[in-house]
């Protein structure tokens, strides 16, 4: 490996400043680490943090409470369905409700839980210290934070976004509009998607440079590429549905006409520009959970994935189709049949590539030793259940079949089966795998099982009967029907089997309390897995690893399990990560890692502040410019750290 | 798990220039996706233009001279930027900050245009889809061109302060000038949209 690290020594020029790892003992090494990566305690150290261990912890658990809300929403329909006519809930509270579920489990659950997990594992996964752009990373959570926040207080104050999380126009557009709900969701939009796209950047950042010296394209953990993906899918889907809500918030606003067909504008305008998004936005879900199905199963299986190259080309594939299909969402809007029949042909095209990942995953567990651990469970009831809705969605990529089904509980079915089956079975086997890296205990596999089985059966008992209702003819987002119908009782069972997932969601969070305190300890590695996040201790201290590793084989800890090879000749002062080339990740550069800071809040609540005046007057774009520069230039101006010397 | 030493990283720089540097990446990265939103408006514009009976609705098309005025400066704008690069790579304190100074007036002269610009284009955001979106590409690029600005102030005075004289601030430097390239490229393309797809 000796030309490993570029240049020769005797060009270091004046590069030797502080205090070097080389030769250091391991309890000093360590002391000085722990020293140059702390995070304050108490109060104050919560707000200021950089380490991503920290912020990604905190994105999983926000993350889960919205969950919890959005799920709630969910129950509270289910109440109101379970009997025809029924009186409990309203419809104007109903469509608040619906559209509070849907936009809560897109943008503040699916999307950032998904980020969350990057944010933890990446720097982990890859071998380096933080995320290339820590105090964005902190932005970004405060920024999601506080538009989460935002949209569900609206919500307490009867001004709950009430159009769908899609928010078509003219329901949503300064006519029909009731006073500020549309607004509220618009804004919303901006924070979660600014959130988004700071994640996306640091993310491509971080892999693109930060990965251990020798961890050349061809050895990525698969789960680190299916994120880079992702991250790339946001960089260009996100833009669409920040452009279409601030023309959406203008129209309501200032009065500009893009929506209106009396003035030029064009309602069926916002539906590309949002489906432009909105089905991205589903690979955006998806795309990382297939990237916890190619981490998990190798582990449980005890072999190496099954053709990792189609892996890899699947992922960036589908990366690339995501974007052809959005007009599959429009089918009923009256456009052209040759336009039609383009999307349905690539809408049926990324089933290939979806293909090619299943059965890659088939052949690795057909050619390795299964163990039935509750993470391994939940891999397999994704695959069950993805594929029963990836063959609704095919059927659903046909028009003539999409126009019968379109707007009934149908398609309700196919979606959840495609969003529950296919991103949050695999998150959910996610944190029992990295549940004891994070946490340093094991969750209990006794309640795992119960935990699993419930959500399992009860997922399919609730959403298989939707697929009947919606032939039927039971249409979406109607707050009751007539007795008349003959839905009344498959709508009971509905209902019921609903307790079923709730129960098993019980379990799942009874679990994470339980173990939290009781759960046996971990240790390093306990699943005996090949990736280098396994490596350090569980939980990591804070600078991740005492010495950054090299990387000789795809699967490093299979390959060496009881020594690491590792790279010396880093600051141990002064918080300093490697950055290497992009393909073959050779290192060229000892970068600087930011410091704690309390600017990236401040910034947070000073765009905060400007997004959510915005709402009522223009103005506040302008006056709100000023706190804003502020923060962000405290936030930049270096504050002469010692690696700011150099 | 023991460590087993195989190579020396001590003698790398703490910084480098260009695709090096994780900073650059970041930029790039941000230069992408908001060339993916000015891709998107433009498509917008064009998306209203095909479905109008007449483009542009209502109004003639918009003048000329301001928004010229903008694209002279701008375009000439790249050739300090380009000595700026050369200089912050060669590390030279001296022309940098000189070359700074020149870069923040550049930057402020097209906003100080843009104030006659917005007339130029003879129409009110309200009036139409045809104005909306005429409007929003400016706003867009106006934004733009108002974050970079205010990024090449900052950095100016940055570096005739101590700090100035660290070696990344040349970095810094060097990122800032490749941003300012896409302000200017994408001003190219917006010009053509807003002020030439009218008179097509």
């Amino acid at each position: 490996m000796s030309g490993l690290a570029g240049k020769p020594a005797e060009h270091t020029q004046e590069a030797l400043k502080g205090i070097r790892d080389t030769g250091l003992e391991e309890v000093r090494l360590r002391a000085f680490l722990a020293h140059a990566w702390r995070t304050p305690k108490g109060f104050y150290g919560w707000l200021v943090t950089v380490d991503h261990k920290l912020i990604g912890r905190r994105y999983i658990v926000t993350a889960f409470l919205f969950l919890i809300l959005a799920g709630l929403s969910a129950l509270a329909m289910r109440f109101q369905l379970a009997q025809p006519e029924a009186g409990h809930i309203g419809p104007d509270l109903y469509n608040q409700l619906f559209t509070m579920h849907g936009t809560t489990m897109m943008f503040l659950f699916a999307v950032p839980v998904m980020e969350a997990f990057a944010i933890y594992l990446v720097p982990l996964m890859i071998g380096t210290r933080n995320v290339a752009f820590p105090r964005l990373n902190a932005f970004s959570y405060w920024v999601y934070l506080s538009g989460g926040l935002m949209i569900w207080i609206a919500f307490a104050f009867e001004t709950g976004a009430d159009a769908g999380w899609f928010s078509y126009v003219p329901l949503a557009g300064p006519e029909y509009g009731i006073g500020k709900r549309p607004d509220f969701w618009a804004q919303m939009v901006t924070y979660t998607e600014v959130s988004a796209l700071a994640v996306a950047v640091e993310i491509i950042a971080t892999v693109f440079k930060q990965r251990a010296p020798g961890m050349s394209l061809d050895r990525i953990p698969l789960y680190v590429w299916s994120v880079l993906v992702t991250a790339f899918v946001i960089l260009f889907a996100m833009p669409a549905v920040m452009v279409s809500s601030t023309m959406l918030i203008l129209d309501r606003l200032v009065g500009t006409k893009f929506f209106d067909p009396a003035a030029g504008g064009d309602a069926l305008l916002w539906q590309h520009l949002f489906w432009f998004f909105g089905h991205p936005e589903v690979y955006i879900i998806f795309i990382p959970a297939t990237g916890f199905v190619s981490a998990i199963l190798p582990t449980f299986v005890r072999r190496p994935v099954f053709g990792y190259l189609g892996i890899v080309l699947s992922l960036i594939a589908i990366g690339f189709l995501s974007f052809g299909l959005w007009v599959h969402h429009m089918f009923a809007t009256g456009l052209p049949q040759l336009g039609e029949s383009f999307f349905t042909a690539s809408s049926m095209m990324i089933a290939i590539p979806s293909g090619v990942q299943i059965f890659c995953w088939i052949a690795t567990i057909w050619g390795g030793r299964p163990i039935f651990a509750t993470p391994m469970l939940f891999v397999l009831g994704f695959i069950f259940t993805f594929v029963i809705g990836g063959l609704t969605g095919v059927m659903v990529a046909s028009v003539p079949l999409d126009l019968q089904v379109h707007d009934t509980y149908f398609v309700v079915a196919h979606f959840h089966y495609v969003l529950v089956g296919g991103a949050v079975f695999p998150l959910l086997g996610a944190v029992y795998y990295w549940f004891p890296k994070i946490t340093g205990r094991m969750l209990s596999e006794r309640l795992g099982r119960w935990n699993f089985w419930l959500v399992f059966l009860g997922f399919n008992l609730t959403f298989f009967p939707m697929h009947i209702l919606g032939l039927q003819g039971m249409p979406r987002r109607v707050y009751t029907y007539p007795p008349a119908s003959g839905w009344g009782e498959m709508n009971l069972f509905i209902s019921l089997s609903s307790l079923v997932v709730f129960a098993g969601f019980a379990l799942f969070f009874l679990n994470l309390f339980l173990s939290l305190r009781n759960g046996r300890i971990a240790g390093g590695n306990p699943w005996g897995a090949s990736t280098l996040e396994w490596a350090t201790t569980s939980p990591p201290p804070s600078y991740d690893f005492s010495r950054l590793p090299v990387v000789t084989h795809r699967e490093p800890l299979w390959a060496e399990p009881d020594v690491l090879p590792v790279v010396e000749g880093l600051r141990v002062d002064a918080r300093e990560v490697l950055a290497g080339t992009v393909a073959d990740a050779m290192p060229q550069v000892r970068v600087p890692s930011a410091d704690n800071s309390i600017w990236p809040l401040l910034s947070a609540i000073a765009v905060g502040g400007a997004f959510l005046g915005s709402i009522y007057t223009p103005w506040a774009v302008v006056w709100g410019a000023i706190p804003v520069s502020i923060g962000f230039i405290c936030w930049f101006w270096p504050k002469g750290e010692p690696e700011d010397e150099e | 798990m023991r460590h087993r030493p195989v190579a020396d990283v001590s003698h790398l720089p703490t910084y480098d220039f260009g695709s090096a540097s994780p900073m650059w990446w970041g930029t790039l990265a941000f230069i992408a996706l908001e060339a993916t939103g000015f891709a998107l408006a433009i498509g917008t514009y064009f998306y209203l233009a095909v479905l109008a009976r007449h483009w542009p609705i209502g109004a003639p098309a918009p003048d000329l001279l301001p928004g010229t005025a903008v694209l002279v400066i701008l375009v000439a704008s790249v050739v300090p930027n380009h000595m700026i690069e050369v200089w912050a790579r060669r590390q030279d304190l001296a022309k940098v900050r000189l070359g700074m100074v020149v870069m923040s007036i550049v930057g402020i002269l097209p906003l100080i245009v843009r104030i006659w610009e917005f007339p130029a284009l003879r129409i009110s955001w309200d009036q139409n889809a045809y104005g909306s979106i005429v409007w929003f590409l400016l706003g867009l690029h106006t934004t733009h061109l108002l974050t970079d600005v205010g990024d090449t102030i900052v950095l100016a005075v940055l570096m005739f302060t101590q700090k100035g004289k660290a070696g990344r601030r040349f970095s810094d430097v060097s990122d800032n000038a490749f941003y300012w390239d896409f302000v200017v490229v994408s001003w190219v393309v917006l010009y053509l949209v807003i002020y030439w797809a009218p008179r097509m």
